[in-house]
């Protein structure tokens, strides 16, 4: 399924701060249940269609570990 | 139907992983300056001079030339830098403990010669590498691991406030103070740090941008907390704004 906004997370580079999570406006993003190679407990998109782009997760990511993107819409 | 890309990581970050702790607001400012950078296309004629601290490796996270200084010293490096190689940008990316307690005599001097740099001031009220220890900037009534009973004005004085003590100085064109916890304010200190950036290009003086920043593991508080702590502690005692701009608005 597409959604129009996609939120992409490096969850190996995650330290599961969870500031992403307390600046989603959306409820977009909650925690992993798995843990990643430092055993951290992970950002993960949880409700991808909530996801309006507004990137506020990528602006606190103190990792830089979220990529943003938005559908473009084919050129006639 | 494809995507495209909105917010994606900046060129001039290295790509390293960086070694702070979780939730430490260096990793979001070192974005902003490397966002910064590219934005201005300064990345090939920019050299930085990391500090000693926790911002010790930032060299390594920039793509850009850069050194470390000893404790405190950064301006002065960078002072011998831009003096050197006038048409190069260089910036410091200090500490409370690098720029407020060891090196106060360097950044005042720089800051009061007008030296064309640009430094970034990261003010956690602690200090971070070494254990949490009470720096110059920390609260009054905050415990450190050297104030366990909380800083008191009697025996370790007041919180030391460097935007305000630097403003009067005739050679800084740009100061401001700022703080990372919202993405609102975020947004806000990158156009300082821009701003921060165009007083040196523009050669009109010594810019600096002092931001308010969390230390979850010193504080002793989960980072979303810590955020909320900054909020509630920090900025009543350190007030937000701009102090200097001899640089002006973008047209």
């Amino acid at each position: 399924m597409e959604y129009k906004n996609k939120v992409e997370i490096d969850q190996e580079r995650c330290k599961g701060c969870g500031l992403c999570i307390d600046a989603c406006p959306t409820g977009t993003l909650g925690f992993s249940e798995g843990f990643n190679a430092k055993g951290y407990h992970p950002a993960a998109v949880v409700n991808p269609e909530k996801c309006i782009g507004c990137g506020f997760c990528y602006q606190m990511c103190p990792d830089v570990c979220i990529t943003v993107s938005t559908l473009e819409k084919a050129k006639a | 139907m494809s995507y495209k890309i909105k917010f994606k990581g900046p060129e001039s970050l290295s790509g390293k992983e960086f070694t702070y702790c979780p939730g430490c607001h260096h990793g979001i400012v070192h974005r902003l300056v490397a966002e910064v950078i590219d934005e201005l296309g300064i990345r090939e004629k920019t050299l930085m001079v990391a500090p000693v601290g926790c911002s010790v490796f930032a060299y390594e996270f920039f793509d850009v030339d850069g050194t470390v200084a000893p404790h405190g010293r950064a301006p002065a490096v960078a002072t011998g830098m831009k003096r050197a190689m006038p048409e190069n940008v260089v910036f410091t990316y200090q500490g409370d403990g690098d720029l407020a307690a060891i090196g106060t005599a360097e950044i005042l001097h720089a800051a009061n010669r007008g030296e064309k740099i640009t430094t970034i001031f990261i003010n956690n009220a602690i200090y971070g590498m070494t254990g949490g220890q009470m720096a110059p900037t920390t609260l009054l009534g905050m415990k450190t691991t050297t104030s366990p009973y909380g800083r008191s004005a009697e025996n370790e004085g007041y919180p030391l406030h460097m935007a305000e003590l630097l403003s009067n100085l005739p050679g800084v064109a740009y100061l401001a103070r700022t703080k990372v916890n919202k993405p609102q304010d975020v947004l806000k200190t990158k156009k300082m740090i821009k701003k921060a950036f165009l007083a040196q290009i523009e050669g009109k003086g010594f810019g600096m941008v002092e931001v308010l920043s969390t230390c979850p593991t010193n504080w002793g508080i989960p980072p979303v907390e810590a955020n909320k702590w900054l909020e509630e502690n920090m900025v009543p005692e350190y007030p937000l704004g701009v102090y200097v701009d001899k640089v002006g608005d973008e047209k």
